[in-house]
């Protein structure tokens, strides 16, 4: 499923909403997700999952071409944990 | 780091911002938007929303697994994971966002 078919779903369900509504209400979802991780915040959707950030420490990377040591800062990045309920369904649990 | 949790709600509350529905209704679209993906997923599907991330599905073979702290070996059975796959564009904005 991509972000259009999810969209044309959600409409189907809603003939009462128009399209660009529909569009701004999912647009609306992922970027307060991603705005919420931008500012270090993690975001828990019960049932679904949980976003948060980690940090990655500072450390000495190697160029694997030439072999050539690099320093790598310290950075940021997404992480996704399955909720329970998901993961219980994923597997026939609930 | 800041210790702040969005949850459903904070979500529907900038739906409700956005687009103008009561309440109510915002909360009920994050709650379709949630169930259409689980099932989706729940299905074996990839969901795939540009320009957030990719949710995908694998099978994991079963293995002995052992209890670090009896040392106990436990059978781990064959299951599906869900991983994510964040897209360059939450990539950048989360670096970017928390670089100090």
């Amino acid at each position: 499923m991509i972000r259009s078919e999810l969209v044309q779903k959600i409409a189907d369900e809603n003939p009462h909403l128009y399209q660009r509504d529909v569009e701004r209400i999912v647009s609306t979802f992922f970027d307060e997700i991603i705005a919420a991780m931008a500012r270090g915040e993690r975001v828990e959707l019960r049932g679904f999952g949980a976003f948060s950030v980690k940090q990655r420490d500072a450390r000495v990377g190697r160029n694997p071409r030439t072999g050539e040591s690099v320093q790598v800062e310290e950075k940021h990045v997404p992480f996704f944990k399955t909720g329970k309920l998901l993961r219980d369904r994923l597997n026939d649990k609930a | 780091m800041s210790e702040k949790t969005l949850t459903r709600m904070d979500l529907s509350e900038a739906v409700f911002r956005e687009v103008g529905l009561s309440r109510n209704e915002s909360a009920q679209l994050v709650e379709t938007v949630l169930q259409y993906m689980s099932d989706a997923l729940v299905d074996g599907e990839q969901v795939k929303i540009s320009s957030f991330g990719t949710f995908s599905v694998r099978e994991k073979t079963a293995r002995i697994g052992r209890n670090p702290k009896t040392g106990e070996e436990v059978p781990i059975h064959p299951r599906r994971v869900l991983t994510f796959r964040p897209s360059h564009l939450m990539k950048e904005r989360v670096a970017a966002g928390n670089r100090s």
